[in-house]
């Protein structure tokens, strides 16, 4: 589903990744800036700096905890879609990030860390996730929104990423960005048809932008100045294209978007800069975007509860399957024997 | 005309009740690969619902679509056997609450698949063409919700001793309603009478051949037959229904005349 631009630390003192020893041979380092420099790809099996590696193993586990968080406020309307088309797509919508967040996981597992290590993180509330997802989805109109201007933002964050160096998460996010873009189109869709509805429906599509068009554009991370981060990223192709600089692409193409659905994004100071030839916009609250990454969104703890809850429940599950699959090997060598 | 209608609405609400309350994993599963293989299954049997009430539409003409006929039908009308409108726990009230359990999930989806596997390869027989093409492609669907749902019985019936005593506790609670499967309905008398649908007693020994083999791998006891017989598919249903289609039908109702 959605990334923000993943330069957000996870807090400290944990052990997601996993130590790998590093060899900081100067040729080894040669071959792989030489690689990096020439747009290559870097694969599982080849030599990396431990740094690069944390690095993509803390975004690509953030990413992959996000599409799996990102299941439960649009999960929260598949109840009540209106009309079974509306809850056959939202289904399907929902499952597909379940999708996503498994190959990113895979993705992430290349790098020498296991699910469960992954899943440790999240857990404990050391990992990161898309703090978009610690807002609640009020009516069914932040459905079509989500799809509209959250996944819209998570497509402007993902598509350069189909080009970063290291090679599964670049495949992987081929994928990711081909059903992205279908959800996106989905979730306009939606609320195009709601607009042509009851007056009641067309305030419940304003009401759910006015909600979310601010925070849709802090996803994109902090102010370039403010992201220490992002320099290492663009260096060794894992990040190529600054947050302000996608911040604006996204308010560019959304807001004719806006105009042709009919309604207003709720920013005084968004106006076409004709000097700039960009849109102008306002002062996004970065206080309030810290204190949600910290743990202090309406959500956070909604969210990361049922994480764990739904994670407990399941173990006597797991545990089953796992003790099953042992009797039945125990069993084939018995046979064998 | 008449039996054909109310039989199709028994196939279709059967399919968008548990269609329905499959989708409450959605983000809950206990492990990812469960949270999408369910979806999966809810999706195929949304899928069947909708092609179901589409044929009832067509059927009944006038104003009836396949949305009025899912969330402007009362509990009275709708047909589903009442083993699939349960929560996914043990007996309780409906008004209590309790977490979500994948043993109940996964006996009840294995004893419906396993009727459904039988009755959609005999229903793609029907003189109806209609029900009949519908029945070819569900047919796929449950094969693959059937195969799903066994391997998960077999593996918490022969997985630990705590999954053990819960899947029979699972299968205890549930088994009695499947002998709503092989009672009485009218609707179903006439649109059999009508060579629309199928006598469900001829399938009755094959669907316990195909339960007794997986009780049996999956080393779980069989309960004995007897009780009472619900009747859901008359129209007489468990407390629990009322609540699923509050939920469900709510935001339509709320917005009679929205378009979505």
């Amino acid at each position: 589903m959605y990334t923000q631009s993943f330069n957000v630390p996870d807090a400290p003192g944990g052990k997601a990744v996993a130590p790998v020893p590093s060899k900081e041979d100067p040729a080894l380092q040669a071959a792989f800036d030489t690689r990096i420099d020439a747009d290559g790809r870097i694969e599982p099996q080849d030599w990396m700096p431990d740094a690069y590696r944390k690095t993509l193993v803390r975004q690509i586990s953030q990413h992959a905890h996000s599409e799996i968080v990102g299941m439960l406020p649009e999960g929260n309307w598949i109840s009540r879609a209106p009309s079974l088309k509306r809850k056959a797509i939202l289904i399907a919508k929902v499952q597909d990030e379940g999708g996503h967040g498994l190959y990113l996981y895979s993705a992430a597992e290349t790098l020498g860390t296991s699910r469960d290590q992954m899943l440790e993180g999240l857990h404990s509330g050391r990992a990161k996730y898309s703090s978009i997802f610690n807002y609640p989805t009020l009516t069914w109109a932040d459905v079509g929104v989500i799809g509209w201007l959250v996944d819209g933002a998570a497509i402007m964050n993902q598509i350069p990423l189909c080009r970063c160096s290291y090679g599964p998460y670049a495949r992987a996010m081929v994928r990711v960005c081909k059903e992205e873009s279908f959800h996106q189109r989905q979730g306009y869709e939606a609320l195009l048809v709601m607009m042509t509805g009851t007056a009641e429906q067309k305030a419940m599509v304003q009401d759910a932008v006015n909600r979310f068009w601010w925070k849709c554009l802090a996803m994109f991370g902090p102010p370039d100045a403010d992201s220490p981060n992002s320099v290492q990223g663009m260096r060794w192709g894992i990040k190529r294209i600054s947050n302000d600089d996608l911040r604006q692409k996204f308010v560019d193409a959304t807001v004719p978007q806006a105009k042709v659905l009919g309604v207003t994004l709720p920013d005084p100071d968004l106006k076409w800069n004709e000097e700039r030839q960009h849109y102008d916009y306002g002062q996004i609250d970065w206080n309030e975007f810290w204190e949600t990454v910290n743990g202090n969104g309406p959500c956070n703890k909604e969210r990361l509860a049922t994480r764990v809850k739904a994670h407990n429940d399941g173990q006597w599950v797991r545990d089953a399957a796992l003790a099953h699959a042992n009797k039945q090997k125990a069993r084939s060598i018995k046979e064998a024997a | 005309m008449s039996a054909a209608i109310d039989y199709l609405l028994h196939l279709a609400d059967n399919a968008l009740v548990l269609g329905q309350r499959n989708a409450e994993w959605c983000g809950h599963g206990p492990i990812l690969e469960e949270d999408i293989a369910l979806s999966n299954v809810s999706l195929d049997l949304i899928g069947q619902a909708r092609m179901l009430y589409q044929l009832v539409a067509t059927l009944k003409g006038g104003d009836a679509t396949e949305d009025k006929l899912a969330y402007f039908r009362d509990t009275g009308e709708f047909r589903n056997y009442t083993l699939l409108e349960l929560p996914h726990h043990g007996p309780l009230s409906g008004y209590a609450h309790s977490s979500l359990d994948y043993g109940t999930t996964i006996v009840r989806n294995f004893l419906y698949s396993a009727l459904m596997a039988l009755l959609w390869e005999a229903l793609a027989k029907s003189n109806n063409t209609d029900l009949a093409a519908i029945a070819a492609k569900s047919l796929k669907e449950v094969r693959y919700h059937l195969r799903h749902s066994r391997d998960w019985l077999v593996r918490l019936g022969d997985g630990t001793d705590e999954s053990h005593v819960r899947v029979q506790a699972s299968l205890d609670h549930l088994m009695p309603y499947t002998q709503e499967f092989w009672a009485h309905s009218p609707a179903e008398a006439a649109a059999v009478k009508d060579g629309i649908a199928v006598d469900l007693n001829t399938l009755k020994a094959d669907w316990d051949a195909i339960v007794d083999a997986a009780l049996e791998e999956a080393t779980l006891q069989r309960p004995k037959a007897g009780g009472y017989v619900p009747e859901g598919k008359n129209g007489v249903h468990s407390e629990h229904l009322g609540f699923l289609l509050a939920e469900m039908q709510s935001l339509a109702r709320a917005h009679p005349n929205g378009v979505w």
